[in-house]
């Protein structure tokens, strides 16, 4: 038997990190670097395999038996390592007990739960961009990227107006969390205690107003699908994950129509484009980056032999330009057939938050293009480091009024 | 191979030739078929693949899931007693022929 990722296996070793400062600035040169070495690479640095093309990537996502969640979805392997945090329910759970966690995330955020909330977010958008207007210059990550997502998520869910600053930061921990042990994971950590005291306040069922998606997760206490000592954890999920990650989204869809004036011409020219626009920033700029999965057996992948208990490293972005699947995959294109991204993943841990996003996405950007002619970047972006979400931390624009 | 037919809301009809254990959707998408969006790729989770099965088919596929229930109630097209997620249709050598409708709209 070979040791994990020898010579003898065939699979290339490669001398990249993928969590350092120079990749995450800018990530694409080496993308293609990982995806034209091979099928299955082998990354020293940090002894994991990692899968950079479509094919290998939508594979194991597809197959959470071979490749399982509840051994974590960062490079620490539970069976090894104490979590930082109480593991998800959800997102570091395998069937069967993902199966039932699941089910009620689903049905709290079905297409049905959707259409009760779609006027109320439309609503806000048209809000936000009535305040844009008046601004004409501002920072198009804190003043609508950020903004809009924080003037409707927390009320959906049903937060106190108290400690919502708490949320994005929290967010920010946990997607720290599933990469390396490097500066950014450990300053993170080290900074989360409160972060995580008021969120486990939060999550608890007193704390969230009647209605919104945080009661109706409690509510299946009641019906049985759920403990009382579950809810609070699967709350926990919706606020670890469903603001952070559409802040990064939506900043992406701006930051696309803003460097391709053709396709903002073109959303302006047909407002029902606006969700493609959305789904297709997802592709292109894949605010969530990576994922990681542990092998539960010695399994063959495209060739590659790999023994139980590694780590693979998945590059959902690096997959959702790869050229095997996609046409000119480096261009934005906004009537693209997005359908098999794997920018929310896929398979049976597949966001199950999606809608939320796409709902979001879809009314910020009908509103943005019905009422406004021209987005001009009007200062150097900055990036927002992040071991695993892909984001700005500033972009200032100047608007012009339609 | 199986093939099926889409018929879209103007009455114009594409046939299509599917590959062994596709799905309608997955079909639909491979040919370009406008008015199937599956946004979900095929998760049953978006309800943007919904089609309405034609009348002489309806009877012969599998019975709907509970799952797919509740995501047909959320689709943005009414749903008929004939709606089904085309994405949990396993286009099998016995649904040679099959035709399905298209809604007025997925999202």
């Amino acid at each position: 038997m070979s040791a994990p990722g020898s010579a003898a296996s065939g699979v290339p070793h490669l001398d990249i990190d993928p969590f350092d400062m120079k990749f995450l600035a800018d990530p694409y040169p080496a993308h293609q670097q990982l995806r034209e070495a091979g099928p299955v690479v082998y990354l020293d640095k940090w002894k994991v395999y990692g899968v950079a093309r479509y094919a290998e990537v939508h594979a194991v996502l597809n197959d959470p038996v071979t490749f399982c969640s509840s051994r974590g979805v960062g490079l620490s392997d539970f069976k090894k390592e104490t979590p930082w945090r109480p593991p998800s329910l959800i997102l570091e759970a395998d069937p069967p007990a993902h199966t039932r966690t699941r089910a009620v995330l689903s049905k709290v955020l079905s297409p049905t739960a959707m259409k009760q909330v779609r006027d109320r977010f439309a609503a806000a958008a048209e809000e936000r961009v009535d305040a844009l207007i008046e601004k004409r210059s501002f920072d198009a990550i804190a003043d609508l990227a950020e903004a809009y997502p924080l003037s409707i998520f927390p009320d959906a869910l049903g937060l106190k107006p108290e400690g919502r600053e708490h949320l994005i930061p929290y967010a920010s921990v946990v997607f720290n969390a599933f990469g390396p042990p490097n500066q950014l994971r450990q300053e993170a950590i080290e900074r989360s205690a409160p972060h995580q005291a008021y969120v486990a306040e939060q999550c608890q069922r007193e704390n969230l107003a009647p209605g919104g998606f945080g009661a109706c997760i409690h509510a299946q206490v009641d019906e049985g699908a759920i403990t009382p000592t579950e809810a609070p954890l699967l709350v926990r999920s919706l606020l670890s994950a469903g603001l952070d990650t559409t802040v990064n989204g939506i900043g992406a869809a701006v930051y696309c129509l803003a460097r391709f004036p053709d396709q903002w011409q073109r959303l302006r020219d047909d407002l029902t484009l606006a969700r493609g626009a959305f789904e297709e920033a997802v592709r292109f700029e894949s605010p969530v980056q990576t994922f990681f999965r542990t092998t539960t057996r010695e399994v063959e992948l495209s060739g590659a032999r790999i023994g139980e208990g590694e780590k693979v490293l998945m590059f959902l972005a690096a997959a959702n330009r790869d050229p095997r699947r996609w046409d000119s995959p480096d261009s934005y294109d906004i009537t693209r057939r997005t359908s098999g991204h794997v920018g929310f993943g896929s398979g049976i841990h597949m966001c199950v938050g999606q809608l939320v996003a796409r709902l979001e996405g879809e009314v910020m950007l009908t509103a943005l293009a019905r009422r406004i002619a021209k987005i001009e970047i009007t200062g150097e972006p900055k990036r927002r480091f992040n071991n695993t979400l892909r984001g700005l931390d500033s972009l200032p624009v100047t608007i012009t009024a339609a | 191979m199986p093939a099926i037919t889409f018929i879209h809301p103007d009455g114009k009809s594409d046939r299509i030739e599917t590959s062994g254990g596709e799905s309608a959707m997955q079909a639909a998408t491979r040919h370009g078929i406008d008015g199937i969006l599956a946004e979900c790729g095929g998760n049953a989770m978006c309800a943007t693949c919904h089609v309405y099965v034609d009348e002489s088919w309806f009877a012969r596929l599998p019975a709907v899931t509970d799952d797919e229930d509740a995501l047909l109630d959320g689709a943005a097209a009414e749903r008929l007693p004939n709606s089904r997620l085309s994405c949990q249709i396993n286009v099998t050598p016995e649904l040679d022929g099959l035709v399905l409708h298209l809604p007025d709209r997925q999202v």
